[in-house]
């Protein structure tokens, strides 16, 4: 699609004033009619992969073979990430929202035989409610979307992010107009700061504050502004703001606008994970697009202000997440972090004063100036104003992104929306901010999720990561997963990073092969110090967060490796023995084919038995046993 | 990987200064699948600062390669999701099939194995990438499916 496609419709030109937009948006609208059949289908990451572009194209077949009258033929129309992505591909038909999930290219002929043609839902295809087993039709019926407040969130699923007119229907570049046609740079900036928005990045800084600082500094020190996009979201597990990228990008981008004005910047940049190339690409797409209405670049909506934005590639550097790291990357460097003993408000890219902030933050932005700080103000708890999108995964029934007003309880986020974990009973621990956060145990799931409660757990907002575990996770793994990672995304510039990682990580080697004592574990506890004290950025003084969580939460299971030799999760493969259950096992054969060391054997239809001395602990024999009667102990 | 792409097209593409850096070494790893010492050479002249200055960006930002991909590039995602379902278990086995470690290539070029932090693809962990086609909720059983299908294919 895009504004090519779109310009045979409407007639593509340069918009010269804010009367001009509300026009092209009457224009666009009078042209929507709200009873056009539409089949909505999710084209988001987890969609995609789980096959959405097949169920696009069979749509488009079937519907071009049946004989519907032209006039009432319904488009189809592909969408970022509608978040409930466990449940993918995901189909909605407009207007009746009738919401299927797991739909495949086969179901295609009877959701056009049955709803497209004749109103009705396909009842297979619906949601149904976990506990009553009951079909429920729209989005707004099922849990998992009516509990959150869909903000940032709101246009993603609903529009095609890359079709301009799209995010110009539903009110996209108002607050735009509204900020340089009606108040001037200054009333924008105490809107922000009014709004009590924090950086949505990690650290929770307010955003007003930072956008003030750069501004003094930049009159003080007479240079430019850049403003500047982190999209290098590289916490493993969490993917909300490639989702916010690449469902609605136009909103990133109004937000990078605004804040120009607001501070007086003629340039901008969006830093973005290479690992993301559908964001990159809807980006790219939603800049051309902008810049051809007279959204972006010279004179923007004939109001003089002049802006324009390029996109800078990340190159997959965990570290580059970093301000400072990042602006390094984008001057053409090895991105290794600076010291911070100035500001990058004062001194930033090149040394200039810039203001960074995180995609989520710059989306929020149009939605403050449109609706208004105190808008904004009422939704969440004091100091902590607003909503957050989190990505909840791991051992989750409902796997997705998913927004909520700040102060939620992890029981809210976990046990309603998310559904708890698989085969019910209570959640062991939630990791909030990836690697530089924290696990918070189930004890404190009445526990508000916002900045201040999780500093307090010993964990943090981070990017907004969420990554459930139950009983089978073990704490000693994952806080080694987190140091082995952080340890090979450390740049190398400072020693307590370099050498602290690494000594804290072999640690923790030894105690999931049962070695070690509780000397170690005071080691452990005293390297952690050093480091947070001495790293010179946040990657590093962050780092021993999940060691130090996980040994406060968790210490039992700690001293069960080192004392007892044992492992209770089952994980670490040094600790644990695989047996067959004789009573389960019904002699299928299957784990004996698929053992990579033949170490299982057994007569046909008689309980198999597992030698331990020839098993390598690799785990497929369990994964492939449909009958659970591999145990690990 | 086409190598019809010639080294100057994509250098004269960017302005001669450091911060062009980044984006020539992307498009010649994108072009080539790795970037040899003469390419490399040529975009240190370009932009005018010494090899060793590329040298450090080539050795500090994981995308790039100093060596040549195999025929087949296998992504194995260890994000948070995927190693708690799994995803060490798959690296496990496909080094062990392929004969291979994480991060080399197999001798005869055919493969070669990878592991990424994290592809935002989380609720169909673990995630393997074969060739730039996903395969999601991958078990040993499904990679030997899929190994199978490369070898068909050829």
């Amino acid at each position: 699609m895009g504004i090519a496609n779109l310009a045979e419709k409407i007639d593509a030109k340069r918009l010269e004033s804010s009367d001009d937009l509300v026009q092209l948006r009457r224009e666009i609208q009078m042209r929507q009619d709200p009873n056009q059949v539409q089949i909505v289908v999710c084209h988001g990451t987890g969609c995609l992969v789980s096959g959405s572009p097949a169920v696009t194209r069979a749509f488009k077949k079937v519907l071009g073979e049946t004989d519907i009258e032209a006039k009432v033929m319904p488009g189809v129309k592909t969408t970022g990430c509608q978040g409930f992505c466990s449940r993918g591909p995901l189909v909605t038909i407009m207007p009746q929202g009738i919401f299927y999930e797991r739909v495949s290219p086969k179901d295609v002929e009877d959701i056009v035989e049955q709803t497209v043609k004749n109103g009705k839902p396909v009842e297979r295809l619906l949601y149904k409610d976990v506990n009553t087993g009951e079909p429920l039709q729209t989005m707004d019926e099922i849990p998992f979307y009516n509990l959150q407040t869909r903000n940032v969130l709101k246009n993603i699923g609903t529009i095609d992010p890359t079709d301009i007119y799209d995010y110009i229907a539903v009110g996209g570049y108002q607050a735009l107009a509204k900020a340089l046609t009606t108040m001037t740079p200054e009333q924008v900036l105490e809107e922000v700061e009014k709004s009590g928005i924090r950086g949505r990045g990690g650290a929770g800084f307010p955003a007003g504050r930072k956008w003030r600082g750069a501004v003094q500094a930049k009159e003080r020190k007479n240079q430019p502004l850049y403003v500047v996009v982190n999209g290098d979201e590289g916490d493993p597990g969490a993917f909300m703001d490639g989702s916010v990228m690449e469902g609605d990008p136009h909103a990133v981008l109004e937000g990078l606008i605004l804040g120009a004005y607001a501070m007086g910047s003629e340039k901008g940049y969006m830093y973005v994970r290479a690992e993301y190339p559908l964001a990159i690409q809807h980006l790219e797409m939603a800049m051309a697009a902008a810049r051809e209405l007279g959204l972006l670049g010279d004179n923007i909506l004939n109001t003089g202000f002049c802006f324009d934005a390029q996109i800078n590639r990340g190159a997959g550097a965990f570290v580059c997440g970093e301000s400072t790291a990042l602006f390094t990357s984008i001057e053409g460097k090895a991105g290794e972090p600076r010291p911070k003993y100035v500001r990058s408000v004062e001194e930033g890219l090149w040394g200039c004063p810039t203001v960074l902030n995180n995609v989520e933050t710059w989306a929020n932005i149009p939605k403050i100036i449109d609706k208004g700080a105190e808008w904004y103000a009422s939704i969440g708890s004091p100091n902590n104003t607003g909503t957050k999108v989190f990505s909840l995964v791991g051992k989750v029934n409902n796997v997705g992104l998913v927004e909520v007003p700040l102060g939620t309880s992890l029981s809210t986020i976990i046990e309603d929306i998310g559904g708890g974990i698989p085969g019910g009973g209570e959640f062991k621990a939630v990791q909030t901010g990836g690697p530089s956060g924290g696990c918070i145990p189930y004890k404190h799931k009445d526990a508000p999720v916002d900045y201040d409660s999780l500093t307090k757990l010993g964990s943090m907002m981070g990017s907004g990561g969420m990554i459930v575990m139950d009983k089978r996770d073990c704490v000693v793994d994952v806080a080694r997963y987190f140091l082995k990672f952080l340890e090979e995304e450390s740049c190398g510039k400072c020693n307590p990073c370099r050498l602290g990682l690494t000594r804290m990580r072999e640690i923790l080697d030894d105690f999931s092969k049962g070695c070690g004592s509780e000397q170690d574990i005071e080691d452990l506890m005293s390297l952690a110090t050093s480091i947070q004290d001495g790293a010179l950025c946040a990657l590093g003084t962050s780092a021993p967060n999940p060691v130090l969580t996980t040994l406060h939460f968790f210490k039992d299971e700690y001293l069960a490796h080192i004392k007892d030799q044992k492992c209770p999760a089952g994980v670490c493969k040094d600790l644990i023995t695989y047996s067959i259950d004789p009573d389960a096992c019904t002699g299928c054969g299957a784990c004996a084919k698929q053992c990579p060391n033949n170490a299982i054997t057994g007569e046909k239809k008689e309980p198999h038995t597992i030698d331990t001395d020839a098993c390598i602990r690799c785990g497929i024999c369990e994964e492939t046993c449909k009958f659970n009667a591999v145990l690990v102990s | 990987m086409q190598q019809t792409v010639d080294i100057e097209s994509i250098i004269d593409h960017y302005p001669g200064v450091q911060e062009s850096m980044v984006f020539i070494l992307q498009d010649i790893q994108e072009a080539f699948g790795y970037i040899s010492l003469e390419n490399m050479q040529a975009a240190c002249d370009h932009v005018g600062v010494p090899l060793t200055h590329a040298y450090s960006m080539a050795t500090f930002y994981k995308s790039f390669r100093l060596e040549p991909v195999g025929e087949h590039e296998i992504h194995v995602c260890l994000g948070t999701a995927c190693h708690l379902k799994g995803g060490p278990r798959i690296v496990d086995e496909l080094e062990r099939r392929l004969n291979v470690h994480a991060g080399a290539t197999t001798e005869d070029m055919r493969y070669t194995l990878e592991t990424v932090n994290c592809l935002g693809a989380c609720a169909l962990a673990p995630v393997v990438v074969v060739d730039k086609e996903y395969v999601p909720k991958v078990t040993a059983k499904k990679i030997q499916k899929t190994l199978k299908t490369i070898t068909d294919n050829e």
